[in-house]
């Protein structure tokens, strides 16, 4: 059994609990937060034991793995406490404030050879999976332009808010919405490492953005957009799309279908000249335990099979989350 | 005979296989008539039950059927809480800010009288709170079975917490006079648990599709789990969000046995029609 502990019951680290309470090989000895009213239901209520101190609970319980689910400007202190303490890492996005830093404890995890991951659990839906597998396989030919979008209604009137709606506390769309979507053009299309034209537009929020728009340049040379809202009320919940367009056709795939477009059928991968759909349905593995969607379940799923087998060749690692962590900084720099 | 249950995805723009398709549902229901046009077809079509999240919408619509006789043999199954309502507000207010916002009587305002040490000692008693408030849009109309929605019955499951679960259970039964039902994606999981507790026989509302599409672990638990008929169970997802042909798709759950119902939504008079009588027909 993997020993596990988690610092911060927010709305992930409750998710996260949950799974991880669940999961077959993991047992949850512990969890961290500050609240005290978390931490009377969670003594009432649950076998873990509760610290409000992190270091206390790192130094006591004896732990494989911790999940660091606290606000953003925390995550650095934590996870470099838990790595000197020889505890593999899943850490939730954005991964560190300053990339520098970031940088700093991906090769320490690196150099002591621990699994280290990072939240972004779009890495782990089948319709991208399928989209980046098609990508590389270069079935869309030469590429000449992307759209990376995330859309969804969490800030729609103006109040005071949490950390989230603090400047510089790693809240805010850019940090909270755009984040993902900036992942996941690294992790479908290629590191992105230009921005031109930046705009961060606050909406009814006072100090952080609520949208982000942004021309990106990837380090293979590919241009494409990046559209990103949080204050927008015709989506349900939040919605990705990136859409691929490249000589030979165009992919548009969302969490769940993939659509692709092609101006001739393309046999090897059964695809028809014209549209063909894909979707999540048979494009998903089942999981053990499914709380909010089968992805959240994959990523632990993947960070704990990574631990047992002393894999550290991980799928959203803290390397490639500095990578999203950059451009941030590159797009805070240019709105200015 | 397996009973048909008439669904709301549809008219919410909640739609699992396409992002594209929710928004034109969205778009098609953005008036309540067009809800109800469409739950009047399924009345005449003979469906009784329509099962519902305690949507703000769903608000509006209740207040419509509620003095109209030609409902007054129509029975609502709610399900609550409407989670994205909460998980938004939790991420723009905090678990803090959320409770303050929801729990009824603002129970934070009222330190002085002792709310806080009611909260802190009392977890059970919010939620029974929070179970009456959600519960207040359906007065006068027939709930014989009040639903726990599955991000909640699943987060508790995972998370041990299964005093909510039975506390939900009690609280239906004894301050509302109905059933309590359990929706979930961990069927297997949640059976252990409730049995556990000493709840037997639970009404249980599970996705069951021969594509099996969110049937956690793998099919052949959840079908051996089906066969030892340890609950009322109600099929969902029985179409694997719209990528099975309704005909095979039917066919698998209404030859199951130990599934008792179904839940389906469709939004035309003839997709309605024809669930309907292949349910009949496939399960008589």
């Amino acid at each position: 059994m993997v020993r596990a502990g988690i610092i911060g019951l927010g709305k992930m680290g409750i998710s996260h609990c949950a799974i991880l309470g669940a999961h077959p090989d993991v047992d949850l000895v512990a969890v961290c937060d500050t609240s005290s009213l978390l931490n009377e239901v969670f003594k009432k209520h649950t076998r873990f034991e509760f610290f409000t101190d992190y270091k206390k609970m790192i130094d006591t319980m004896n732990l494989d793995c911790i999940v660091i689910a606290s606000p953003t400007k925390y995550h650095a202190d934590m996870v470099s406490y838990a790595l000197n303490n020889n505890v593999n890492v899943f850490c939730e996005k954005p991964f560190a404030l300053n990339a520098e830093e970031g940088k700093t404890l991906a090769k320490l995890a690196s150099d002591l050879k621990l699994v280290n991951q990072v939240g972004y659990h779009n890495r782990f839906i089948g319709t991208f999976n399928e989209a980046k597998r098609l990508l590389e396989a270069n079935v869309l030919g030469e590429l000449y332009h992307f759209l990376g979008e995330s859309y969804g209604p969490v800030v729609l009137k103006e109040k005071v808010g949490t950390w989230r709606s603090e400047k510089g506390q790693g809240g805010g769309c850019l940090y909270d919405y755009a984040s993902h979507t900036i992942d996941l053009i690294n992790f479908i299309l290629g590191k992105p490492v230009k921005v031109r034209g930046t705009q961060l537009k606050s909406i009814y929020s006072a100090d952080v953005e609520d949208a982000v728009y942004s021309s990106l340049t990837l380090q293979n040379g590919l241009t494409g957009q990046l559209s990103v809202n949080w204050s927008d009320d015709t989506y349900r919940k939040m919605s990705t799309q990136i859409t691929v367009l490249g000589k030979k056709g165009k992919i548009i795939v969302d969490a769940t279908e993939l659509k692709i477009y092609l101006k001739e059928e393309n046999k090897s991968f059964g695809l028809e000249k014209g549209w063909t759909t894909r979707y999540i349905t048979e494009l998903t593995d089942l999981v053990n335990y499914n709380l909010r969607g089968e992805e959240y379940t994959a990523q632990i799923d993947h960070f704990i099979d990574c631990i047992k087998t002393k894999n550290i060749n991980n799928i959203s690692s803290f390397s490639s989350a500095t990578n999203t962590d950059e451009l941030i900084a590159l797009l805070l720099n240019d709105n200015q | 005979m397996k009973k048909a249950i008439f669904g709301d995805n549809q008219f919410f723009g909640v739609n699992h296989s396409s992002d594209e398709k929710s928004r034109a549902q969205a778009i098609r229901f953005k008036d309540n008539k067009a809800i109800l046009d469409v739950l009047d077809i399924a009345i005449e079509e003979g469906i009784e039950t329509f099962m519902c999240t305690t949507h703000d919408r769903i608000a509006e619509i209740c207040k419509i059927i509620r003095d109209n006789p030609k409902y007054k043999d129509f029975k609502i199954y709610p399900c609550m809480p409407y989670a994205h309502k909460y998980a938004n507000a939790v991420t723009e207010l905090g678990i803090m800010g959320t409770i303050k916002q929801y729990v009824p009587g603002n129970i934070f305002s009222t330190v002085a009288k002792g709310g806080l040490a009611f909260v802190k000692k009392d977890f059970i008693s919010m939620m029974e709170l929070m179970i009456d408030a959600e519960l207040k849009m359906f007065k006068g109309i027939s709930t014989p079975v009040v639903f726990l929605q599955n991000v909640i019955t699943d987060m508790l499951l995972g998370l041990g917490m299964t005093d909510f679960l039975v506390g939900f259970y009690n609280h239906i039964k004894e301050k509302h006079g109905a059933e309590a039902g359990f929706i979930t994606m961990n069927l297997p999981l949640l059976l252990d648990t409730l049995e556990a507790a000493g709840i037997k026989n639970p009404i249980v509302c599970a996705s069951i599709n021969k594509a099996g599409f969110r049937m956690s672990g793998s099919v052949e638990a959840y079908e051996k789990v089906i066969a030892q008929k340890r609950c009322r169970l109600i099929a969902m997802q029985v179409f694997a969000a719209g990528v099975l042909p309704a005909n095979e798709a039917l066919e698998y759950v209404c030859k199951l046995d130990g599934v008792d119902s179904i839940l389906f939504g469709a939004s035309s008079r003839g997709n309605i029609k024809q669930s309907k009588l292949l349910i009949d027909t496939l399960s008589s």
